[in-house]
């Protein structure tokens, strides 16, 4: 109360004029702010730039090839330097299958991470697993591939691989012999890769829904589970899902510990325990064997479909951000 | 001018305000005993002892972080949600101890509402299965009975004629008077026992606020009602019982009427006539 009443002359010093304040205050601000616009908007602009230059390039390296195969290039399997022919459609598949993979492995158990981590696991044991979680992501991925190699195909041959093969081996997905290295392997490894980005965003986005949501819940008595349900997992469901999308976008260019587990043979076969090749893996292979002009610009072409596939799937992901955004609020309670 | 003072009286001659000399009534929705509660080392909740009686709108006033809504959280074990929190002493339901190891939590929020200071529908939901997502909880499925119970709820919350049209919206769609009200036609669904109101109107404007209060005023025929407020006009004109508790403890508990008049504490008339807090 004494405070507020004081005469301000005594509380801030000197009284001042309402018109030399006024300039004191108007003149520093204006110049910064302009400045602080034009340097956040040139950083802004970089990025954009880079993205257009970096597709701009891959077109430019490719174009010798893209005029000689046209669409074939991208509808055709056979992928033969000593005769010149390039078809990038296996390497095409073994991405998206090897990803999609990934992510029916990757989601459920990194949603289901963060929302232990978030919801349900006692004080002391959050931060200890978030640490591990993120070694996860420190490993170098060539290690992971020597783990892959040595460790986890092995052990998948003899068990999993095993038993889905007793139990599915009449479905044509799980047919056929199992050699080790294969695109069951490879969507694996990149399940491994790619869970700690989705643990940690969705763990983020998790922990952004008010507790006023949750406090909704449990005060109509709701179980743990079912608050996690109604208030959490569905209050989160959009940011949940840029997460996947996240891990979708490195599954897709995930190279190096695929390439050493998935098998490296171009083919197009509906078995997922026979080998498979992937966009990634094919550039990394070749490009050292590339000694043709028109080879050289067939993997660049690669590099150019690989570039378009990620940026088509990320807007495929907005734009069905939008509609989740849109349908999900106004579904009819009959 | 409005004060608590006399709009207290003026609900006391009308009938609509228990006297000062009244007693708590024998019949008792809640009776806490010795209650204390801690936040890891500190004490929230300093040996409470009160009952709160049944049908009665019971205000809890007192000064910022004197407790009033860790006690509200403790009549359903909402406080349990913070963590390292740790309670003694007894709380019971129509006789029933609420915090006896063989009961659990979600069991005792389900018979004991609770709204909250800001309104908080849950936005992927329409405004109809905000209405029922408590009963599909408990496992209704009939939807006939869910449509019925509905109705019925947002009749209670007077929301019905502003939303019948509109059921299929979403939620956060109303404004925030419409959507508190949401909130309570969805606490009122599982048809509780008591609700708890925490500052129920504290996010709103008066018009809104008076509304909350009209519904408060209905509600009690059928629900005992707690609520802590800041506003002590508030309470005021709502409520038929006050209690005044400052760091933790009970300083003072009786009829509105003579909480408002005639305090027996000097802490509770320096802190209703704003001399403090």
């Amino acid at each position: 109360m004494e405070i507020a009443t004081a005469p301000a002359s005594k509380a801030f010093g000197p009284p001042v004029s309402p018109r030399s304040v006024a300039q004191a205050m108007a003149r520093p601000s204006r110049f910064g702010d302009k400045a602080f616009e034009w340097l956040t908007f040139a950083m802004a602009l970089t990025v954009a730039v880079l993205v257009v230059l970096i597709g701009w390039e891959l077109w430019h390296g490719s174009v010798l090839a893209i005029k000689k195969f046209g669409f074939h290039f991208l509808v055709t399997s056979t992928w033969d330097p000593v005769a010149d022919q390039f078809g990038a459609l296996p390497f095409i598949y073994g991405t998206l299958v090897s990803s999609l993979i990934a992510l029916l492995i990757a989601v459920p158990l990194g949603i289901a991470t963060a929302a232990y981590l978030t919801e349900l696991a006692p004080l002391w044991i959050r931060q200890p697993l978030v640490s591990l979680i993120e070694m996860l992501a420190a490993i170098p991925s060539v290690i992971l591939g020597l783990w892959g190699i040595f460790v986890m195909i092995p052990w998948l041959r003899d068990y999993p691989f095993a038993w889905l093969k007793r139990l599915f081996g009449w479905t044509p997905l799980f047919g056929g012999p199992i050699y080790g290295p294969c695109m069951l392997a490879g969507g694996i490894i990149i399940a491994v890769m790619i869970l700690p980005i989705i643990t940690s965003v969705s763990r983020e986005i998790l922990r952004s829904v008010p507790d006023l949501q949750r406090e909704a819940a449990y005060g109509l008595g709701a179980t743990r589970w079912e608050a996690t349900r109604i208030a959490v997992l569905s209050y989160a469901k959009k940011g949940l899902f840029g997460a996947v999308i996240l891990g979708l976008g490195r599954a897709l260019g995930e190279t190096m510990a695929v390439t050493m587990v998935i098998g490296n043979t171009p083919q197009i076969v509906a078995s997922l325990f026979q080998p498979g090749y992937t966009l990634a893996s094919v550039l990394a292979n070749e490009f050292t064997e590339a000694t043709t002009d028109i080879y050289l610009q067939a993997l660049f072409e690669i590099g150019l479909v690989l570039f378009g596939i990620t940026i088509l799937v990320n807007l495929l992901a907005q734009l069905l951000l939008r509609t989740i955004a849109t349908t999900s609020a106004t579904r009819a309670v009959q | 001018m409005e004060t608590p003072e006399r709009t207290v009286m003026e609900r006391m001659e009308q009938g609509t305000a228990p006297p000062p000399d009244a007693e708590i009534p024998a019949a008792h929705t809640f009776e806490v005993k010795n209650l204390s509660i801690w936040y890891g080392e500190k004490r929230a909740i300093d040996n409470v002892t009160m009952d709160v009686a049944s049908n009665a709108v019971t205000a809890i006033i007192g000064p910022s972080g004197c407790g009033k809504s860790t006690f509200l959280r403790a009549l359903n074990r909402m406080h349990e949600l913070t963590p390292k929190t740790r309670m003694d002493g007894t709380v019971l339901l129509h006789g029933d101890d609420l915090y006896s190891k063989t009961i659990d939590p979600a069991i005792v929020r389900r018979r004991v509402g609770m709204i909250f200071q800001k309104s908080n529908p849950f936005p992927t939901m329409t405004i109809g299965e905000n209405v029922v997502i408590g009963l599909r909880l408990n496992g209704v499925r009939n939807q006939r009975f869910l449509n019925e119970r509905l109705e019925k709820s947002l009749r209670m919350a007077a929301l019905w004629d502003e939303v019948k049209d509109d059921l299929h919206k979403p939620g956060t769609s109303l404004s925030g008077g419409q959507q508190q009200r949401l909130c309570i036609a969805r606490a009122l669904a599982v048809e509780p026992e008591v609700v708890l109101m925490d500052e129920p109107c504290s996010a709103l404007d008066p018009i809104a606020t008076a509304k909350i209060e009209e519904l408060i005023h209905e509600l009690k025929a059928k629900y005992t009602i707690v609520t802590v407020t800041h506003n002590m006009q508030q309470a005021g004109r709502i409520s038929d019982y006050t209690a005044f508790m400052y760091l933790g403890r009970l300083i003072e508990f009786g009829p509105t009427t003579k909480i408002f008049t005639n305090p027996t504490e000097k802490q509770t008339e320096d802190y209703i006539t704003g001399r403090f807090g």
